[in-house]
């Protein structure tokens, strides 16, 4: 089976930091990818470059055999290839099921100047959404003043229901509470599941690697150190030493993501 | 809904008034077709973006009304409204391919630079557009009437009375439509947008097309009413008028833009005659006012109030 996402030497530097250090990086269809790496390591960077929000000095990225290295970041969003945030990106202004049903929208290229919103999408789909990521209730609350670990739901959802080949996660669980991690990586992983969705996703927990990923590829200064089997990525020494070491499992804070136009805050 | 009634109460004062105070009768349509101005910087505003320029349109739209009256003698009100409304339409179709681009200060400076350039234009070609004394446009019939002054101005403002209603009910129905919504989010979050493959600018590209016809309706009904176009429709400080009205009003709902045109053309015209030296500091004092303890405007105070 061919790749579904590839990169060759791909490289990357801001100013004299290296983000990207000759990444060739493969994925099959079907494979759910842990990313771990310390803060820093360059994993979201990573993610950004595959998702067109930024371009790298060298190298190439193909998703489903095609080279995107040069495409925006919308045209790789049709292609099926989509993505959350670290730091969850909603329409703050938006109620919660505005967005998912903007989403919708989106997917299905309704774009009436005329025509409600909420008549143009399916609410069927919308409310089967809402229950699965469990924010019915709050479904008419403005997607700004959501908790944290909401926010990253809402966020992971109104890239989901685009019905992607692959969803790439940026840290789904961070700034969520431990007993909620494992409830949302199970509602998430249930979901990727039934749409048969190819994912990637960045993760700090230990347990919550290696009991969702099939695959896990560990970041050390812009490189990838290991890829394979959780089993054996996670039993290596030097990925033990260097990535599990001190301040694994903890969560990192934000402070990078580029801004494509503006409006990411 | 609620805000559709209010605009129709509204409308009906208007008219009312205009008809017990025949003086009021054209300073009223002069500030309805104002609102509709307003409405059209409302509907960026909405996305997060202010023009500094959109008189422009209002001029543009003014200009092509007095050109078109003066090649065409005997041409129909009604049609001189409507080739104006296009032309100005197809200008932001154009300009907007342009500005669509930008946000903010840059988008706001740009319409500036824009309108600076047309108002530079109508003063400089003195033997085409009379230059800053502008061009009369002597009153045609509207809807087949050859009418009197008087008669003229009452279709007039029921034509204009008519135009908010509809208009209110399409912009309405628009912000609450795919493409207006995605338009609000422009606002809050232009990347997410381009992360569900939505052109960030083509749906701005859509709201400056529509701003920029509402603009121009509102020129062309102007330079109807007034019987006179100069290129002061089109300078800056008239920009800047509209954005007042917009911020006074409030973008909570298309009645906002309205009732702030009205508020804001009576409070200039009275506090002119009563208090000659001090109106600009009556009108900033009001601004400062409704940004004080009304950031939302009359419309966000009253939907906050649930009124409307
Ligand atoms: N836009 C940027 N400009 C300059 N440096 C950046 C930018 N984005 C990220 N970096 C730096 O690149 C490195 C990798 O960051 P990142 O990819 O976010 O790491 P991770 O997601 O693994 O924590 C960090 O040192 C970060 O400070
Ligand atoms: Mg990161």
């Amino acid at each position: 089976m061919s790749d579904l996402l590839k990169t060759t030497n791909l490289n990357l530097s801001f100013g004299s930091i290296v983000v990207a250090d000759n990444i060739d990086f493969s994925l099959k269809e079907g494979e759910r990818l842990a990313v771990i790496g310390q803060n820093g390591a360059g994993k979201t960077t990573f993610i950004n470059i595959c998702t067109g929000l930024i371009r790298p000095d060298s190298g190439n990225i193909y998703f489903a055999d095609e080279d995107i290295t040069k495409k925006s970041a919308r045209a790789i969003v049709k292609m099926g290839m989509v993505r959350s945030f670290q730091l969850p990106q909603v329409y703050s202004e938006h109620t919660v099921r505005e967005c998912i049903e903007l989403s919708l929208a989106a997917r299905d290229n309704k774009t009436s100047l005329f025509k409600s919103l909420s008549s143009c999408v399916d609410q069927k789909e919308v409310y089967e959404v809402l229950t699965s990521i469990q924010l019915l209730d709050r479904s008419d609350v403005l997607a700004g003043s959501l908790p944290e670990g909401h926010k990253k739901l809402l966020d992971i959802a109104m890239a989901l229901v685009l019905r992607p080949r692959l969803l790439i996660m940026d840290e789904p669980t961070s700034g969520v509470s431990s007993q909620e991690k494992h409830e949302i990586m199970r509602i998430l992983m249930g979901v990727l599941d039934k749409y048969k969705v190819t994912s990637i996703f960045v993760e700090h927990d230990i347990d919550i690697v290696s009991q969702y990923a099939t695959r896990v590829a560990a970041w050390i200064s812009g490189a990838i150190a290991a890829d394979g089997a959780p089993d054996m990525v996670l039993n290596d020494p030097v990925i033990q030493e260097q990535v599990l070491g001190q301040s694994f499992s903890r969560t990192e804070p934000n402070m990078n993501t580029v801004k494509l136009v503006k409006g990411v805050s | 809904m609620k805000g559709i009634i209010a605009t129709i109460i509204l409308l009906t004062g208007s008219v009312v008034t205009a008809f017990l105070l025949p003086h009021l009768k054209t300073p009223i349509i002069l500030a309805l077709s104002y609102g509709l101005a307003a409405l059209g910087i409302s509907v960026l505003m909405r996305a997060g973006q202010v023009s500094f320029g959109h008189a422009m349109y209002v001029c543009l739209a003014a200009y092509s009304v007095a050109f078109i009256a003066k090649a065409y003698p005997g041409i129909d009100g009604l049609v001189l409204i409507v080739c104006g409304v296009a032309i100005s339409t197809i200008a932001g179709a154009i300009i907007g391919i342009f500005v669509s681009k930008y946000r903010e200060i840059f988008f706001g400076m740009l319409n500036l630079a824009i309108s600076m350039v047309l108002f530079a234009v109508i003063g400089k070609y003195y033997n085409i557009t009379g230059g800053s004394d502008g061009m009369m446009i002597s009153r045609p019939s509207f809807i087949g009437f050859e009418l009197e002054r008087d008669g003229f101005e009452t279709l007039l403002l029921i034509t204009t009375t008519v135009s908010i209603l509809l208009v209110t009910y399409f912009i309405e129905r628009f912000f609450n439509s795919p493409a207006g919504k995605f338009l609000c989010a422009i606002k809050t979050n232009e990347t997410r947008l381009e992360y569900i493959g939505v052109s960030a600018r083509f749906v701005f590209w859509k709201g400056y097309v529509i701003s920029s016809s509402l603009c121009g309706l509102a020129g062309a009904i102007f330079a109807l009413v007034q019987g006179l176009v100069t290129p002061e429709m089109g300078y800056w400080l008239k920009s800047g008028e509209l954005v007042f009205i917009s911020l006074l009003g409030g973008v909570a709902h298309s009645f906002g833009a309205i009732i702030g045109a009205m508020a804001f053309e009576f409070l200039k015209m009275y506090a002119a005659i009563l208090m000659t030296d001090y109106w600009h500091m009556i009108l900033g004092s009001t601004l400062i006012l409704i940004i004080y303890f009304a950031p939302g405007g009359i419309s966000g105070w009253l939907k906050n109030k649930k009124y409307i």
